[in-house]
């Protein structure tokens, strides 16, 4: 009677994966061997960028709500009453914007900072600095904006358009108070030569991304109240 | 050769105890304090369930002790009508958000979702940490208002305008409780949205070398699914809960309509929509339904395909339909205002991508039952509470064919008929997902095995009490009995009072019955077996390292994968499975396309 004999599996210990079916490999999150002081700079992290993209995706769905519940608001009711808006709050797009411009300028000058040429840039925060300097202006030009609604007895709850109005900016200058404190992480970051040059960008993406909020929420107002 | 597995070594043990047990960065402590709170707030869900069955079965009956949890609600022990709804909407909120969603998204995937890809930890350990005891603050908040002034808010979970925004001339609860309740849920969404902005960053940037994402097992599929709903859910509840407050301390008119009378006093507020409370409610509203139970879909394929030892039919299929659930879940809230004075146009246009929402979850049923057929399933009580889920998902989701459609909505919206249909498709077929997850992973959870006969047991009893208890909701709502009355003296529904005695009686007993589980639970936590590595034999990544795994997962190294996550019913030199970080050659033709 013959007798059949399963031969082991052969296994290979030093076998390397291949890449799976579809979709990208994994691994990507895995610190360069090498080491050294200049890679880890340079190094960028994903997760920190996806991490932001997930961040924004969040604010823009909240947005979205708050500006459905204004057209539904202003669609349902007859107690709807338009008001002029503010001319400070033009003032307040152009530091905005200004500041969105000095930091894709600092962004370069720290890029090169941080490729060693320390020689040539000179103190790399400074322009950071105007950046978190002009946010701020333009959190205050804000606050003036509301005192002067309020000053007409424009208050929060006078008339949805002026509800509306609090409260989209209001929570708009909350979130650029966030990115506030991200700049102000990155300046004392880079202060202690550690900043990541990951850290920056998802910094740099939040802050545009409160300038162009900011251009949506002035045209729907604009528009709406 | 190169050496392709990498040190890992983000963050340092822990040494003091509150880093280590209070305020831990491990997301495997943070998964289990998820899971304390899930159950802790299923305790208290559950008891109040019980407290409100008892009302309906048997109106005048004294609970005693009752009037310690409430002197007004509770005179002589008695439930007043307010009471009862007051307990009815702590009931919903504390189920659907401190437990639906809690434990199966936030326990489970935190504590496996980061070791099934591979990684040491979150990308963000903070933010996870904040998220924990973010929800946190939000259950004690919630729970505060038992404690506060008239007691918590009686407008039902959904808390619809403009009851939740004219103050507390609408009713005990109606001023603080729904403040507290309001900024309790906003709470909530921001641990939520933190937790799923780690789930996405893990998912999509800590796999390991191998790991591409149809390699992921469908738990973490599950889980990395459910973040993008919550991510898209929460993030428009949150608003909407600013909007309440704001209508309650602020005086705006969001939700408030000119010219309401209420209790004989005219409400100051002026033309607001009631209507958009409940869009935005819904919005959320509805993808939470499938936040609560495509974690449990997830898990239960991976409980079964470890049992059935073999894979299902298609893995590929089973991700596609969980995320058409995803994206089909935003486009059907409507269906929960076909009755709210909706263009009955627009009712139809809610009407059709809701039945066609049932297709990929018909899919999912149809792989599983036929992946199951033929197959020489291990029957434990992990496998027994995923076909348990299969059964409720089916019986719960039939009822929803019927609900779909306006014409029949009209006259089922509001009776138990829907509030059957959503206990069975949400609310148990979950909680099964849950079970079925916790008995499967406990051992690497804790480092011990549960007793199989008390989980057997606990099956049994859940099984068939839940049926008990649910199904006769579906024939009260045909008969016309509506949802929300505290008590039946019309003629009509007083010869339903008996239905509603059983459904009580199986109630308490389908409760108590929960209490073998927790016993189960505590007690194996200290005295259980001592479980090996891999008890189940499974694949995944989770059974290769200790049990339980160490502070960094797999002990300073990270796993390369070489696999799909579900090699079984293959001839390998362990058994008739192939482990996805093993570097074992797999027969051609074994492997999954």
């Amino acid at each position: 009677m013959a007798t059949t004999v399963h031969q082991p599996p052969q296994i290979d210990p030093q076998r390397l994966p291949d890449h799976g079916h579809s979709g990208n490999d994994g691994g990507r999150n895995l610190v360069p061997g090498d080491g050294g002081r200049r890679v880890a700079l340079e190094y960028s992290p994903p997760p920190s960028s996806t991490a932001m993209w997930v961040v924004l995706y969040a604010i823009t769905m909240m947005f979205a709500a708050f500006t459905s519940a204004l057209i539904v608001r202003k669609g349902s009711s007859l107690d709807w009453r338009t008001f002029k808006l503010p001319s400070i709050l033009f003032l307040n797009t152009g530091l905005l914007l200004a500041s969105g411009v000095t930091l894709e300028v600092s962004r370069r000058r720290i890029a090169a900072f941080l490729r060693n040429l320390e020689n040539k840039v000179r103190n790399p925060a400074r322009w950071l600095l105007v950046t978190f300097f002009l946010g701020l202006l333009f959190v205050a030009g804000q606050y003036v904006a509301w005192s002067q609604l309020s000053a007409q007895g424009l208050y929060l709850a006078t008339n949805p358009s002026s509800s509306f109005f609090y409260v989209l900016t209001a929570t708009h200058a909350l979130h650029v108070l966030g990115g506030l404190a991200g700049l102000g992480y990155v300046i004392r970051k880079l202060s202690k030569s550690s900043l990541r040059r990951s850290t920056l960008d998802a910094t740099a993406h939040y802050w545009h991304f409160m300038d162009a909020l900011w251009l949506y929420l002035l045209l729907l107002l604009w528009i709406k109240v | 050769m190169p050496d392709i597995s990498a040190p890992a070594a983000q963050h340092q043990a822990p040494t003091s105890f509150i880093r280590k047990h209070v305020f831990s960065l491990d997301h495997k402590v943070i998964g289990k304090q998820y899971y304390a709170l899930a159950l802790l707030a299923a305790l208290s869900g559950m008891v109040l369930s019980w407290l409100m069955r008892i009302h309906l079965g048997w109106t005048n009956a004294r609970i005693p002790g009752l009037q310690w949890l409430s002197k007004n609600g509770a005179p002589g022990d008695v439930m007043t009508p307010e009471f009862y709804l007051q307990l009815m909407t702590m009931h919903g909120t504390i189920m659907v958000f401190f437990v639906l969603t809690t434990a199966p998204f936030a326990a489970f995937g935190n504590y496996f979702l980061p070791i099934q890809v591979g990684a040491e930890d979150m990308p963000f350990p903070r933010f996870n940490m904040m998220s924990f005891w973010v929800t946190f603050m939000a259950f004690l908040v919630l729970m505060l208002s038992f404690f506060l002034g008239d007691g918590p808010t009686l407008g039902g979970w959904t808390q619809y305008a403009p009851l939740n925004a004219v103050g507390a001339v609408a009713g005990p609860g109606q001023g603080l409780g729904v403040v507290l309740w309001a900024t309790s849920i906003g709470l909530f969404c921001i641990g939520q949205l933190l937790g799923s902005l780690n789930f996405i960053s893990t998912t999509l940037d800590l796999r390991v070398k191998g790991m591409s994402l149809m390699r992921l097992p469908l738990s973490a599929w599950a889980w990395f699914i459910t973040s993008c709903m919550g991510l898209t859910a929460f993030a428009v509840l949150m608003p909407a809960c600013i909007l309440v407050i704001l209508d309650h301390l602020a005086g705006t008119s969001f939700f408030v309509a000119s010219g309401l009378v209420l209790n004989d006093q005219l409400v100051p507020h002026s033309g607001g929509s009631t209507l958009l409370w409940q869009h935005l409610f819904w919005f959320f509203g509805h993808p939470e339904v499938y936040i609560a139970i495509v974690p449990g879909i997830g898990i239960v394929s991976h409980v079964l395909m470890a049992n059935m030892r073999k894979p299902m039919l298609s893995q590929r299929v089973i991700i596609y339909c969980m995320g058409a659930l995803a994206v089909l879940s935003y486009m059907v809230y409507g269906h929960h205002m076909f009755v709210s004075g909706m263009n009955p146009i627009s009712a139809l246009a809610f009407s059709f991508p809701t039945l066609v929402i049932t297709i990929p979850a018909t899919i999912t049923v149809l792989i599983w039952v036929f992946s199951l057929y033929g197959s020489r399933l291990r029957i434990n009580s992990a496998s027994l509470f995923a076909l348990g889920f299969i059964s409720m998902f089916v019986s719960g989701g039939v009822s929803g064919f019927f609900l779909a459609q306006p014409s029949i909505d009209i006259m089922l919206h509001a009776t138990y008929f829907v509030v059957g249909h959503f206990h069975m498709v949400m609310g148990v077929a979950a909680m099964f997902g849950i079970f079925a997850g916790t008995y499967f992973w406990f051992p690497k959870m804790t480092g011990r095995m549960m007793n199989e006969t008390l989980g057997k047991v606990h099956f049994w009893l859940s099984f068939v009490g839940t049926y008990c208890i649910f199904m006769p909701f579906h024939y009260l709502g045909m008969a016309g009995n509506v949802r929300r009355y505290s008590s039946f003296p019309e003629d009509y529904l007083q010869p339903l009072i008996p239905v509603h005695r059983l459904i009580t009686i199986a109630a308490l007993l389908t409760g108590a019955a929960q209490l073998i589980f927790v016993y189960n639970l505590v007690h194996s936590r200290f005295r259980g077996q001592s479980a090996p590595d891999n008890p189940w034999e499974a694949t995944s990544l989770e059974w290769s390292t200790a049990t339980p795994p160490p502070f960094d997962n797999f002990g300073g190294k990270h796993p390369v994968v070489y696999h799909d996550p579900y090699q079984y019913g293959v001839e390998s030199s362990v058994g008739d499975y192939v482990m996805q970080a093993s570097p074992e050659q797999v027969k051609s033709g074994q492997e999954e396309k």
